[in-house]
């Protein structure tokens, strides 16, 4: 029988840690501009488009990322499309991600007093105007720390794509542990590459945060 | 090409998606009094507790709050036997939804802690109650008061986590939706009855837990 070496699983779940790290970014670089419009279609003056915004935050932060992640992969199939789990994955993390990211900066838009909103008024800037040059430099200060923040909740939610077959991190710490007969071991070295990569982003955003209290 | 429906075919099967809910509820209220309870204990060491602990429990909530829970399910379920603890699927989901919330319950906690005034202690110090006392009477209600909304998101964000509870066979809601469509090969129309529960799980848990909060703490401005 084949021994394994603990050098022999790291290597091999570092490998497939890229994938984790890859669809994380793909998924919060989405999220974030699917987010954008989103935010901007929940500020417009447009009652019903506010509140199809809300009830799409509502619809993906009260039901579990699982299955949303299972409809997305039976539902495009079920469409006809060539379901590939990385397409699957992608739509649904980076729709997850976008309702988040608007819910977190429509709070900070809404912590901007009304005030501002009418100076842009009064000096004639259009929605878009006052959006682009007096709302949003000011909002976004506050937003970085709690997007950040946010990154980690995306890293982690990737771990649920292995469910669906995608092999990242968790995946191939499972195929690992099949072939390796080492679960304890396996397990460990799995949750211990997440916190690489995830403690340095909360810490990042925990900085940030103080950085924003102390001015 | 037309795409059929058949929602019937899954509705059929209430008893499962019955005992599925049941499962879920049941997690969920265990893991959450638990969770929040080993939370509040967290927090009154990280605040006031035997210095000794303290790095011990920051690197507890720190370890759960930057990894997954399918991981830290999957260590409980299958790494653990390794080390000569074996336990069934559904004490591994409780024990594993407990740890998890209570590293996040224990911050939120701490949050509400680092908030109270400080003449609230020096009152409760000159009525000569002791260190424990003053900690449990006069500095967690209020504290728990002003954390009560994050705990229950907290809470309904474990609810719809221990979806994945069901990979290690947990006999809970989305394990019903997978038998289901491995019985009637519906597997979108399971998943979207199943996802249709979950979202009224959570607005009926957050409801709930408002009232709760509304209840236990009078005077709270909005649970």
């Amino acid at each position: 029988m084949v021994e394994f070496t603990l050098w022999d699983i790291l290597r091999n779940l570092l490998f497939a840690a890229r994938w984790t790290v890859l669809l994380s970014l793909i998924a919060f670089v989405g999220g974030s501009l699917v987010g954008l419009l989103l935010l901007i279609a929940r500020l417009s003056t447009h009652q019903l488009l506010g509140r199809a915004v809300a009830a799409y935050v509502q619809l993906f932060q009260g039901t579990p990322l699982l299955m949303q992640l299972f409809l997305a992969y039976f539902g495009m199939a079920m469409l006809g499309a060539q379901t590939s789990v990385w397409t699957a994955a992608t739509l649904a993390l980076t729709l997850y991600s976008s309702a988040f990211l608007t819910e977190i900066w429509h709070g900070c838009v809404l912590s901007i007093s009304r005030g501002q909103w009418e100076a842009g008024q009064a000096l004639a800037l259009g929605f878009i105007e006052q959006l682009r040059h007096i709302i949003l430099p000011q909002a976004g200060r506050i937003a970085v720390a709690p997007t950040v923040g946010f990154l980690v909740q995306v890293v982690k939610g990737t771990a649920l794509t292995s469910v669906i077959g995608f092999v990242e991190l968790t995946k191939a710490g499972t195929m690992i542990t099949n072939a390796t007969f080492k679960p304890f071991v396996v397990y460990s070295s799995v949750a211990l590459l997440y916190f690489l990569i995830c403690y340095p982003i909360s810490a990042y955003a925990r900085s940030l945060e103080r950085k924003l209290d102390a001015r | 090409m037309a795409v059929e429906l058949d929602f019937a075919a899954v509705l059929s099967q209430w008893p499962l998606l019955l005992l599925g809910v049941a499962w879920t509820v049941g997690l969920t209220a265990i893991s959450a009094s638990l969770g929040v309870l080993l939370g509040i204990v967290c927090a009154w060491v990280a605040s006031q507790g035997p210095r000794w602990l303290r790095p011990l429990v920051a690197s507890y909530v720190e370890l759960i709050r930057n990894t997954p829970f399918i991981v830290q399910l999957f260590f409980i379920f299958f790494g653990l036997p390794a080390a000569g603890v074996r336990l069934s699927p559904e004490w591994a989901s409780v024990i594993a939804m407990v740890i998890n919330l209570g590293a996040y319950s224990a911050e939120i906690v701490r949050a509400g802690i680092q908030a109270t005034p400080k003449g609230h202690i020096e009152a409760a110090a000159s009525l000569a109650l002791s260190r424990m006392q003053s900690f449990i009477f006069v500095v967690l209600p209020p504290s728990l008061q002003r954390v009560w909304p994050a705990l229950v998101s907290q809470i309904i964000i474990v609810m719809l986590g221990s979806a994945v509870c069901g990979q290690i066979s947990t006999p809970e809601l989305s394990f019903a939706g997978n038998l289901i469509q491995s019985r009637n090969f519906r597997a979108f129309e399971s998943y979207i009855v199943i996802t249709v529960l979950y979202l009224a799980l959570s607005m009926g848990a957050r409801l709930l837990l408002n009232r709760l909060g509304a209840r236990v703490f009078p005077g709270a401005h909005r649970g």
